[in-house]
């Protein structure tokens, strides 16, 4: 049976690349940020098997989150080619350029759909819940050989191409690579802490019996407005999730976990639209643009956020139960 | 009940603009006090809860593979192709993009559109030049409106596009999440489908929006010249 831990050390190893080139530019936080989150991408195989202690990577996770934290990152971009160069070689690879960008999604399809069920002496080939993202980690690995063979770079088929261009990209993200990550883990300790539980009375005390409409409405309300306030859906799901989806959506009315959690996220990103917190999606554009009024893109989306929101809710409502 | 003023911790943190992970950080370890954890029991938890998570982080293996694209051109050549739809109106240019955006985001390709690649050097301009050629001279109310619609064209595609794509954060963080806290076991691509539906209302709405633009532009320009 195959699992995603190979591909969790094929990301660990990317980490630790990031970390090297950080280190030759002697920016220390961030070579020690990088090698951190490498090391503990491979440990954390082995605290998954239960094979060893949580805590050592417990303190680790600590470490990485205050190196982010308190700006140790630091600040360099990565030689890559300038604009003229690309526009040349765009002119020459044209609609080539998108072939091996698709084969990502496409080889996760595949697994996600064909390779799913295979089964090999009577045990699934792929592990339960991992066939799409073994397919996804497949699909990168494809689309950057095929990348290269496509467009032959001068100088030929040279493997660190992929990783300094990566690496660029990884370090242009910088510490919000493990943003959302960071927040599932919250969304884990809020509900061993009994977060949950406690949100729930408070909802249940609230919220009339057995009205199934008035809960869905409170979760993907709740979504919008957590997520208005802290400008992120994603650190709305797991407080979300944890007092309303989990306890009376699922448990209480045995909705279809897919449907509820996908439109629940959904009805968040209805909230963002609305947010200046949101500020790279709302108030840079304005500033891009060289607008006068720094609200003009949140004025224009505010009239497709309200029914959408609304879609949502009837859509939640009426295929999630 | 106590165990909520961690949760209070979160909403203000990020209301307050601190620094995300020390938010996150610092409001988990007050939670897990007040929740009556020992010390040990939250590093636990911590260690725990990011090994069974790193699935979230998985997205991180495409960028090689974007990366060595865009060395060659990808985003130009997006541009190029954008570059076609310079014959459209204002509202079905920005309506045509939108769909661009989101069709492309639901492939994965978030990074090819956005508003520093394609909505700045293409987008605006080309919306603001094909309102001049339609309606002659624009008033500022005018040129902000267009502005504000070619800035959220991207915003809402971006937004309800890349939920369909298997491997971006927030599909990665619900199957992560409910996978390691309440022992379901979802498939990312589960969660990509039940995204298809929000899409298909929000092109609707957005884009008829887009398309209204047209008439209010048509409608505002009559009236600055009956003033």
């Amino acid at each position: 049976m195959i699992d995603a831990e190979w591909l969790y050390w094929l990301c660990g190893l990317f980490f630790l690349v990031g970390a090297g080139f950080s280190y030759r530019r002697a920016q220390y936080g961030g070579a020690a940020f990088w090698a951190l989150l490498g090391l503990s991408f491979c440990y954390s195989t082995f605290v998954v098997h239960k094979t060893a202690a949580a805590w050592p990577l417990g303190v680790a996770v600590i470490v990485i989150a205050g190196l982010a934290g308190f700006g140790a990152l630091g600040k360099a971009e990565i030689a890559t080619t300038s604009q003229a160069e690309r526009i040349n070689a765009a002119n020459v690879l044209r609609g080539k350029l998108f072939v091996p960008a698709l084969m990502i999604p496409l080889v996760a399809l595949i697994f996600g759909t064909m390779l799913a069920s295979v089964t090999v002496g009577g045990k699934p080939l792929l592990a339960s819940g991992t066939a799409t993202l073994t397919g996804l980690g497949v699909g990168a690995i494809v689309a950057g050989v095929v990348g290269l063979v496509m467009l032959r770079p001068a100088g030929g088929l040279k493997l660190s191409l992929p990783l300094t261009e990566g690496t660029r990209l990884l370090h242009s993200i910088g510490w919000a690579v493990v943003l959302p990550q960071m927040l599932a883990v919250l969304g884990l300790v809020f509900a061993t802490s009994g977060v949950g539980t406690a949100v729930g009375t408070i909802v249940s005390g609230v919220l009339p019996k057995g009205s199934l409409l008035l809960a869905v409405i409170v979760y993907c309300l709740g979504m919008a407005l957590f997520t208005i306030i802290m400008g992120n859906a994603f650190a709305a799901f797991p407080v979300m999730t944890a007092a309303v989806g989990w306890p009376v959506l699922i448990q209480g009315f045995h909705g279809n976990p897919a449907i509820v959690f996908a439109v629940g996220m959904l009805a968040g990103f209805c909230g963002t639209l609305c947010t200046p917190m949101a500020a790279n999606f709302n108030i840079v554009p304005a500033v891009l643009l060289e607008m006068k009024d720094r609200y003009g893109p949140i004025k224009a989306q505010l009239p497709t956020a309200g029914p959408l929101l609304v879609c949502n809710i009837a859509i939640m409502y009426l295929m999630g139960f | 009940m106590v165990v909520l003023i961690g949760v209070a911790l979160v909403v203000l943190g990020f209301a307050l603009r601190l620094n995300p992970m020390l938010v996150v950080t610092v409001s988990g370890i007050v939670t897990a006090l007040l929740g009556g954890l020992n010390p040990v029991a939250i590093l636990d938890t911590f260690g725990t809860g990011f090994a069974s998570n790193r699935s979230v982080t998985i997205y991180v293996i495409t960028l090689p593979a974007i990366g060595l694209l865009e060395r060659y051109g990808l985003q130009q050549q997006a541009a190029r192709l954008i570059g076609k739809l310079r014959a459209l109106t204002t509202g079905r240019l920005l309506a045509a993009y939108m769909l661009i955006r989101q069709g492309t985001s639901a492939l994965g390709l978030t990074g090819m559109c956005g508003p520093a690649q394609t909505v700045r050097p293409l987008i605006s301009p080309m919306a603001l030049a094909a309102a001049l050629r339609r309606h002659g001279e624009l008033s500022d109310a005018q040129i902000e409106r267009v502005k504000a619609f070619s800035a959220s064209s991207d915003t809402v595609g971006l937004f309800f596009g890349e939920d369909i794509f298997l491997a971006v954060g927030s599909i990665l963080l619900i199957t992560s999440l409910v996978d390691s806290t309440y022992h379901l076991k979802l498939d990312p691509l589960q969660i990509a489908v039940w995204a298809i539906p929000t899409a298909v209302c929000a092109y609707l709405i957005h884009g008829a929006r887009l398309l209204w633009l047209d008439r209010t532009l048509a409608r505002t320009t009559v009236e600055v010249a009956a003033r």
